[in-house]
């Protein structure tokens, strides 16, 4: 029944998921780099940081992922030359091109998700912290970000699930990841539903353990108001 | 302006603040300045790349059509999903454990697949098992993979919806003897409508968007899809990318601005209960975007106001 899998060696089935996990893994170091900083600025006291941090997040969030992903390889690589240092070899330059969609496109929500974590810290807290006299940097270490990083979990999660599930975007710049490998099975193979159950199942995998992991941390570390 | 992080800003912080503001100035414009250079330097500032979307053709024979597709299929997969996500949302509050397991079940199972892979599936079931017509077959494969999609995630919406209404709402209709049936149809429904409006119309954003998969992964003539043929008319792939980006943005903030309008108005009126679904606390319906989606298993948050 599973006999066509063998046919598929580049990439095979779990070579095509391991390209998923990786797109994931390095996406969502570098969205959370990127989404902390663009965070860091739309809460600073300089009004043209805030200016800068919600114009990118309201103009990246309204734009789909694909015309992103799409963007980098036929706009910043085809045109503007942008290798990302591996002009020869084109799957890594695709791959590298696609965690730079990623990046740019996931680091809106993630920066999303910071805010409101923020944001659920009631102002009462900094302000007694003041009154009693801690610095700015005592405040935020003391007071406020271990309450917001708490209330962070949840939303980081659906954030970090969504990514999952994105990078079946990378298809479309030929990155050999699941959802690669699928159309080119389904469109050559016979056993059309058992295809898609396998890669369901892999999706399943690799998003419910991950939900359900971090659904229970963020409740268990939820602050109680 | 206070807030959780800094006080009002007294002479030093504001000064502090007047140096961030001219460095950061400094910064953005040498960011714009490298993009203007690289622009120029592959000349890609050329009027005549820009041109053609001055002119109608551009707009009648590409963009337009292309858009007209986009928003029929994001349309239609609305349409067909609300009444399907309804009948999920109401059978996860089910009573009976034989109704309620599997709806939960294939709720979550199609929250947690790509609607990517749903698309391809869709699209290769309607080319072996049915006589779709290839013109129609993509527009079919997409509207199937957003409909699989999105009724899983709006039967959340409704199940949200109606558990945030006031615990007082069923009892009343109980205690004046009103049946479940009766209960649902008469009295939870048509307040978790007025509660979910502004989590559904959002979500309209996450489908339009998610449209542009099937323009490039099946060749359904959207507006990106559209993009490829203008620019292989014109030769000006970086403009088209710019411009159909625009039309997006556009096309969803209209609707991101509509559904923010919603959520004020039913916030403010005295007849609803007060209790809302902000646009962005369902699963990450609208917290992830794209192709986005809540995580399994993840508990809903939903806004409760007493009243």
């Amino acid at each position: 029944m599973f006999d066509f899998l063998s046919n598929y060696d580049d990439p095979s089935l779990l070579g095509a998921f391991w390209m998923t996990v990786k797109l994931t893994v390095f996406s969502a170091v570098g969205s959370l780099v990127w989404g902390t900083m663009l965070a860091a600025m739309r809460v600073s006291p300089v009004p043209l940081m805030r200016g800068f941090g919600t114009a990118y997040v309201n103009l990246v969030r309204n734009i789909p992922l694909t015309v992103i992903i799409v963007f980098t390889s036929l706009g910043l690589a085809d045109i503007f030359g942008m290798t990302m240092g591996a002009p020869d070899d084109f799957k890594v330059q695709n791959f590298r091109l696609a965690v730079l969609g990623f990046v740019a496109y996931t680091a809106a929500f993630v920066c999303e998700a910071i805010r409101s974590g923020i944001n659920t810290v009631p102002v009462g807290q900094a302000e007694a912290a003041r009154a009693i006299g801690l610095s700015f940097g005592q405040v935020l270490r003391l007071i406020v970000l271990p309450q917001a990083f708490r209330a962070v979990i949840g939303p980081l999660a659906n954030v970090l699930i969504a990514l999952t599930k994105n990078t079946t975007v990378a298809a479309a710049i030929g990155v050999a990841e699941a959802a690669y490998l699928m159309k080119e099975m389904i469109e050559n193979e016979a056993q059309t539903l058992l295809i898609g159950a396998v890669f369901a199942f892999g999706f399943v995998v690799l998003t419910l353990p991950t939900g359900l992991f971090l659904g229970w941390l963020s409740k268990r570390l939820a602050v109680k108001r | 302006m206070s807030s959780v992080l800094y006080d009002a800003p007294g002479p030093r912080a504001k000064l502090r603040n007047k140096i961030l503001t001219v460095l950061f100035v400094i910064l953005l414009a040498l960011v714009a300045w490298w993009v203007w250079l690289k622009m120029d330097d592959k000349s890609q500032l050329e009027w005549s790349l820009w041109e053609p979307f001055t002119t109608s053709q551009a707009w009648t024979t590409y963009l337009l059509p292309g858009l007209a597709d986009t928003l029929k299929a994001a349309g239609l997969a609305m349409v067909i999903s609300l009444p399907l996500g309804g009948l999920f949302g109401i059978a996860r509050l089910s009573d009976h454990t034989w109704v309620r397991v599997p709806a939960g079940v294939v709720v979550e199972f199609f929250r947690s697949i790509p609607v990517l892979l749903l698309m391809l599936f869709a699209n290769e079931v309607f080319a072996r098992s049915t006589d779709v017509s290839t013109e129609d077959r993509p527009m079919f494969a997409v509207v199937t993979g957003l409909v699989l999609y999105n009724a899983s995630v709006l039967a959340e919406v409704v199940r949200a919806g109606i558990l945030a209404l006031p615990k007082g709402q069923t009892e009343a209709a109980q205690a004046i003897g009103l049946r479940k049936g009766q209960t649902m149809s008469t009295i939870l429904l048509p307040q978790a409508v007025t509660v979910m409006l502004p989590a559904i119309v959002s979500q309209l954003v996450v489908i339009v968007k998610d449209t542009a998969l099937g323009g490039v992964m099946l060749q359904f003539t959207d507006l990106l899809n559209a993009r490829s043929t203008l620019a292989a008319n014109y030769g000006n792939v970086v403009q088209s990318f710019v411009v159909v980006a625009i039309i997006y943005i556009i096309v969803n903030f209209i609707i991101t601005s509509f559904a923010g309008w919603l959520e004020q108005r039913l916030r403010r009126g005295k007849k609803s209960t007060g209790a809302v679904i902000p646009t962005a606390a369902v699963g990450g319906t609208t917290a992830t975007g794209g192709e986005g989606g809540g995580a399994p298993g993840l508990g809903t948050y939903v806004e409760k106001r007493d009243t």
